[in-house]
């Protein structure tokens, strides 16, 4: 009996010296964690620590340019700043931040800014940038989370029109017949359907579609974030329109082609127009040399011209200890020289607009692109947008036999939810 | 765990004779596996209980002063609030439920069958036989995820096959209608009963979780069965070899048939097996994650979206660390309902009366005493 009452003690003993000391032993990691609070304060943190930077990279070339960017500037300020290199870089960064040992900077896309601002994860150092007015404003709307710009923008794309012009030929069209409007696109992209190729494809997704609403005037969330306005007229024309055309056949998703992009419909030849931004010219060299194609800008919807951008910025963690260093190494890899060379070495469009006549020069077959970064409208940037983002990318799957009013009823009631 | 069983009790007390000491040593044997099951098991599981009733936003330890508890209001979120989480909580069980119900019964009698088929004594090359068919079981789940996109594309593999039949192929990966919706179609149903459309659970109608897996599930699905069927096949040849042939052979003697034979007598004596071969298939399907991580991520139009990958999306990608957790939970939850359920299905029965009559001598009641 009394045998047995010691072996329970001893266990449920043992037990909670085990538990408390793994608790202990995990909670050891976060000492910095949850202290000073992120937005707010102005003061950054300054001492001699090293960096570390973690990136998303596209390949080698992209990775290669920012080491040796960030090893010149090592060079030159004297502080140790390395470079790694993310397969994951949502789940790597939420682990950083768990740990209390986040990178100093990182590649930060929009949809993740409003949770990491939201917990206090992020340096909002956008105001203390020298080069802070030199950003395209529409950028730096984008990286604005309850009125204040929280990072500097590394570099954005825009979604154009990319046609495959021996396929315009041989269908009898001309320079004159680049589609201005709707219904000129509508024109062209039937006259393209033909031989199992579609007129127009494009990924089934929001980041494709909104450009047809943003022609149309529409947006998900008005511009200062504060308004649900998915089911607008506007929106419901411009899905009308898409899912008429789709009906018709000259327009298609590229996962109804059996292709995984819209780019890779295009340099397939399943489809002779699609809907991407500044990266296809990378997957067209690599992927499909011999496809010719120029780059054109989207129509005019009935409220005139639109597209979307995309952009990523340099993140600041608020627990990194050498945030001084840190904005340092921002302004460094934001001048305009250096965002001309990640750009050549890699593609995307320098992010100031310094940069933006240079690279006009240097990239004439690719001016629409840039064109864009005037009327373009960004991704909203409210807490918990992905998800109804992703509800919606879910729903326009199945637009060509869904109803537009239904399906934008929804990402109202969703992102509703959301704001306010 | 055999290795945390501590010395038994013995006769005499502690601290004396030859035994002194002894449960000391067995506390200090088990010590590392108990201070490796705490740390790596224990404690995250604690914490994560903890961060479902908390607000944790992913930032600092989740143990911290200005973490607060919340009661139930994440679980609250994915089951009752009705908004776009309960829809997508709604969505995801609705899809693994029928990944469970059509995946268990199905692999569970094939590798049956399997292992029937290469059991047999007479059967040549066996070996090559039982190798082939294992054979899935020991490949990565992502290399056979990335195989099947590829077999499965709009103008894969499947489909050329498909095409020689004269049958035009859905486009598996990107196809989001429901099996059973399609199959209603077919017979010209396109929209189901006010009652089931009008009335909802979890955010999602009721003619919605009945629209069957999507056809992306549905490669899904025949996926798991292509996979899991070897490592159960192996279980069952095992329990078959372990069987007495006497038993068998006394059947025979009473005239039963393969037939027979293989329904009243094989089968009830492999109940512990079916009983374990059911569990891990079950245990298995409500957990799946990499192939949808790896192959989807939950499309077309969430179809392929589980509790488990919803877990991780809402916690990581979302940075609803505590929703995630619930998430987490409620699956433990119904997997161990599933469990004790199919235990309680699966339990020693005493033969019911009308059955042991049967075997009961026909003898004069007043015989009885």
């Amino acid at each position: 009996m009394t045998r047995h009452k010691t072996r329970a003690i001893l266990g449920t003993g043992a037990l909670l010296v085990t538990g408390a000391l793994a608790l202990t032993a995990c909670g050891s990691g976060f000492d910095d964690g949850g202290g000073a609070g992120g937005g707010d304060d102005s003061e950054l943190t300054s001492s001699d620590e090293a960096l570390t930077i973690l990136i998303g990279s596209s390949g080698d070339a992209e990775t290669d340019a920012v080491t040796e960017a960030v090893a010149a500037w090592s060079e030159e300020s004297g502080i140790d700043a390395t470079v790694q290199v993310a397969n994951d870089l949502p789940q790597q960064l939420s682990q950083g931040f768990a740990a209390g040992s986040p990178p100093d900077l990182f590649y930060l896309a929009t949809e993740a800014l409003a949770g990491y601002a939201g917990n206090g994860s992020l340096k909002a150092y956008g105001d203390l940038l020298s080069n802070k007015d030199d950003f395209f404003p529409s950028l730096v709307q984008n990286f604005t989370f309850e009125d204040e710009f929280y990072c500097a923008p590394k570099d954005f794309s825009t979604l154009q029109l990319i046609v495959n012009t021996s396929l315009w030929e041989a269908a009898g069209l001309t320079d004159d017949d680049i589609p201005t409007t709707w219904d000129e696109l509508s024109d062209v992209a039937a006259t393209l359907t033909k031989d199992g190729v579609t007129g127009l494809a494009f990924g089934p997704e929001y980041q494709r579609v909104g450009a047809f609403m943003a022609q149309a005037g529409g947006q998900l969330i008005s511009d200062d974030g504060t308004e649900a306005v998915a089911n607008s007229p506007e929106n419901v024309e411009a899905l009308t329109y898409v899912k008429e055309q789709m009906e018709a056949g000259s327009f298609a998703y590229s996962s109804d082609l059996g292709a995984g992009w819209g780019g890779e419909a295009f340099g397939k030849q399943l489809a002779a127009m699609t809907i991407e931004g500044n990266w296809i010219q990378g997957a067209m060299t690599n992927d499909f040399p011999d496809v010719e194609y120029q780059v054109v800008e989207l129509p005019e919807g009935p409220a005139g011209k639109g597209t979307m951008q995309f952009t990523n910025c340099w993140g600041m963690a608020a627990d990194s200890p050498n945030q001084q260093a840190a904005l340092d190494l921002v302004e460094y890899l934001t001048s305009a020289e250096q965002q001309l060379a990640f750009s050549e070495a890699f593609g995307p469009m320098p992010s100031v607009q310094s940069a933006a006549e240079q690279w006009k020069a240097d990239n004439p077959e690719l001016a629409a692109f840039i064109a864009g970064a005037d009327y373009a409208k960004g991704v909203p940037t409210n807490d918990g947008i992905s998800a109804v983002i992703s509800d919606f990318n879910a729903q326009l799957e199945g637009l060509k036999t869904g109803d537009p009013q239904q399906i934008l009823d929804t990402v109202q009631e969703n992102a509703e939810a959301i704001v306010g | 765990m055999t290795a945390t069983v501590a010395a038994p009790p013995r006769a005499g007390g502690s601290g004396r004779g030859i035994r002194r000491g002894e449960a000391l040593a067995g506390w200090v044997f088990t010590l590392p596996v108990i201070l490796i099951l705490g740390i790596f098991l224990l404690a995250p599981v604690l914490m994560a209980l903890w961060v479902s009733f908390s607000d944790w936003t992913g930032r600092g330890s989740p143990l911290s002063a200005n973490v607060n508890f919340v009661g139930l209001e994440n679980y609250a979120a994915i089951t009752v609030d009705g908004g776009l989480p309960t829809r997508d909580f709604g969505t995801s069980l609705r899809n693994n439920a029928w990944y469970v119900l059509l995946v268990v019964p199905i692999q569970t009698a094939l590798s049956l069958f399997l292992a029937v088929l290469v059991n047999r004594a007479i059967l040549r090359g066996r070996g090559f036989f039982r190798t082939a068919f294992y054979f899935p079981s020991v490949t990565s789940s992502v290399a056979i995820t990335v195989l099947w996109l590829f077999l499965f594309s709009a103008t894969g593999v499947v489909n050329e096959v498909l095409s020689w039949l004269g049958i035009n192929g859905p486009n598996w990966f990107q196809d989001p209608t429901g099996i059973v919706h399609n199959g209603l179609r077919a017979v010209g149903v396109t929209s189901g009963p006010a009652a089931l459309t009008e009335n909802d659970f979890l955010g999602i109608s009721w003619w919605d979780w009945l629209a069957g897996p999507s056809v992306a599930m549905t490669a899904f699905i025949l996926m798991a069965v292509f996979t899991t069927s070897g490592t159960f096949m192996l279980l069952f040849i095992a329990a078959l070899q372990n069987l007495s042939g006497e038993v068998n052979e006394a059947a025979m003697v009473d005239g039963a048939n393969a037939w027979q034979r293989f329904w009243r007598v094989t089968l009830p004596q492999l109940r512990p097996t079916l009983f374990t071969v059911l569990t891990l298939g079950l245990i298995g399907c409500w957990q799946v994650f990499d192939q949808i991580y790896t192959g989807t991520q939950g499309g077309p139009s969430k179809t392929t979206l589980t509790p488990a990958y919803l877990s991780y999306s809402s916690a990581f990608l979302d940075q609803d660390w505590g929703r995630g957790a619930a998430i987490a939970f409620i699956l433990f939850a119904i997997i161990v309902i599933f469990t004790i359920f199919q235990r309680w299905v699966l339990r020693d029965r005493p033969v019911s009366k009308r059955r042991a009559r049967q075997y009961q001598p026909s003898q004069p009641k007043e015989a009885k005493r």
